[in-house]
């Protein structure tokens, strides 16, 4: 069979593999090459070594937006988190309606970085017009504004993923945690949380990036504003590509460095949360 | 636990749950009512319900129409969508079967670039992409779907081949002893059995693809504008927005998520928990 499925390879492979050289394979090897050259349209890419990754760490905007990245990641994945496992607590007790409050909850997900971001627009303007200012006021009404706005987002989608988690737990762990006199603080740190810690392998590694590649929101809420302060990585990117002449080539170091960061994050969290999973 | 204390938790419980479902419903009422008071009043005090002086029936709608287009975004969006979607639940689950039943150097070597690029961020092959899909004339609503096969085939590939790899051979081989060749034994005996990761993988490419600003937005431009184009197409030259044209536009971008939501909602949780377990 195995020989005869081989000889099918331009009907199953090809069709996919055409369009993932074209969307991805091309794409990144040609951006990490352009990484180390000076160019406006690609074809006159000029070699220049480190040049660009210089210009990227020297550069206060990329770390000012590195750093903003940093706390915004840290803050919304503990309190996105905190809150989704809380959740995810109440309504695996046996009560009625959980998942009306499941559905409420988990609706906006569904909704996508543009329309969230002008929706809370609204919202912490009109919060903040009792105090006579808006959002692009200061840096930290921006930073708190996406703080809330990826909660909303995101909390639904993780609570989800620890229901998931908390009802696989065998029902006897927990009866036999009771019968040895366990109190309830008792029974989530000796059984729940450590049997959940798949789930929470996978909640943590969704929230981090996610919030690290945040940018619709950030373009649709604050725009970077005020001046620069609260441009994220991403959208940081993106601008240095695309609203400043002769700095692609850095635009791509930029974006290179991103992408190492982001994957060595993820890698470390993975190896870290997985070691802490035990059996049942 | 006593009775009467159970009940008072119980209590408790109901009160926090319903206080954080305000909370999350919220944002979405407040935009729904400032969308029909006159955008002096949305931005002066956004908190109140639309009264006698306030209110603006739908002139924010009629004007945000004609701004955005918004009735041919939602075209283009569904469109994109519906063919992106398609196209990678299509070929994918053909290219993880194959990638998974036919061992080799080349498929191993497949495997692993597909699973590379899901953690690859779009900024990093943002500008290269671009420039390839203009020079290969893929800058339409068309030649943009050929791109999200590529971009989302990383994802696709991984799960569709996490669920092969746990389909017994057997089946197969009876299939292909009996006559069927490949192409018929994938269709008539392999596909059907891949329904539900079919379901995960079109919902998962879906909420995304839907939803996606930059990629199309730098590949087509604003010739055809999807819902989330249209809507950043809103905020002025120097940011300025119109707040009623946009509060509407918001509403009307909400509505049908909410319906898809309601009507599929079992196959979406289903979906996210099992691709939020593989992935």
């Amino acid at each position: 069979m195995r020989n005869n499925l081989k000889k099918y390879y331009p009907v199953f492979v090809l069709p996919t593999s055409v369009a993932f050289f074209i969307a991805f394979v091309f794409p990144f090897l040609a951006g990490i090459v352009l990484s180390f050259t000076k160019f406006t349209t690609v074809t006159n890419a000029k070699w220049v070594g480190l040049d660009n990754y210089i210009k990227a760490f020297s550069n206060a905007d990329f770390l000012n937006a590195l750093w903003f990245t940093v706390k915004f990641t840290v803050v919304s994945v503990i309190t996105i988190n905190v809150i989704a496992f809380a959740l995810a607590l109440l309504l695996t007790r046996s009560i009625k309606g959980t998942n009306h409050f499941r559905t409420v909850f988990f609706m906006p997900n569904l909704i996508g970085g543009i329309v969230l971001g002008y929706i809370w627009l609204l919202i912490i303007n009109g919060v903040l017009q009792f105090f006579g200012v808006t959002v692009t006021y200061d840096a930290s009404y921006g930073f708190w504004g996406l703080v809330s706005l990826t909660n909303w987002q995101l909390i639904g989608y993780m609570m989800i993923i620890y229901i998931a988690g908390i009802q696989n737990i065998p029902t006897d762990l927990i009866d036999a945690a009771k019968v040895d006199g366990a109190g309830f603080w008792g029974i989530l740190r000796h059984v729940i949380i450590p049997m959940v810690m798949p789930s929470v392998t996978i909640c943590l590694f969704l929230t981090i990036t996610n919030s690290f590649k945040l940018f619709d929101a950030n373009l649709a809420l604050t725009d970077g504003a005020p001046g620069r302060e609260t441009t994220m990585l991403a959208l940081d990117i993106y601008k240095t590509f695309y609203a400043r002449t002769g700095w692609q080539g850095v635009g791509q170091a930029k974006a290179v460095i991103f992408f190492i960061l982001l994957a060595v994050i993820a890698l470390v969290q993975l190896a870290f949360t997985r070691k802490k999973e035990v059996e049942a | 636990m006593t009775k009467k204390r159970e009940k008072f938790s119980h209590a408790a419980v109901y009160i926090i749950l319903i206080l954080m479902a305000a909370v999350f419903l919220a944002p979405i009422f407040i935009v729904l009512f400032n969308s029909f008071k006159s955008k002096l009043f949305i931005t002066s005090e956004p908190f109140a319900f639309p009264n006698k002086e306030t209110f603006a029936g739908l002139e924010n709608y009629i004007g945000g129409l004609s701004k955005t287009g918004f009735f041919s975004a939602f075209g283009w969006s569904l469109f994109i969508t519906v063919g992106s979607v398609a196209a990678i639940v299509f070929f994918t689950s053909m290219t993880a079967w194959y990638i998974t039943r036919v061992k080799n150097k080349f498929t191993s070597f497949l495997y692993y670039a597909f699973v590379f690029s899901m953690i690859v961020p779009f900024q990093m092959v943002m500008f290269t992409m671009v420039k390839t899909a203009n020079a290969l004339k893929l800058d339409n609503p068309l030649g943009i779907i050929l791109i999200y096969l590529g971009f989302g085939a990383g994802l696709s590939v991984f799960m569709f081949s996490g669920f092969v790899k746990g389909v017994p051979i057997e089946i197969e081989e009876a299939a292909m002893i009996d006559g069927c060749g490949p192409i018929r034994t994938f269709f008539l005996v392999v596909f059907p059995i891949m329904k539900p990761t079919a379901i995960t993988v079109a919902i998962l490419n879906a909420m995304w693809i839907w939803n996606d600003y930059l990629l199309p937005y730098l590949v087509i431009g604003t010739d055809y504008k999807t819902i989330p184009i249209a809507i950043q197409y809103l905020r002025g030259g120097y940011g300025s927005i119109d707040m009623g044209a946009m509060m509407a536009m918001l509403v009307l971008a909400i509505i049908p998520i909410v319906i898809f939501y309601l009507f599929c909602q079992k196959y979406i949780i289903k979906g996210v928990v099992a691709g939020a377990v593989k992935g």
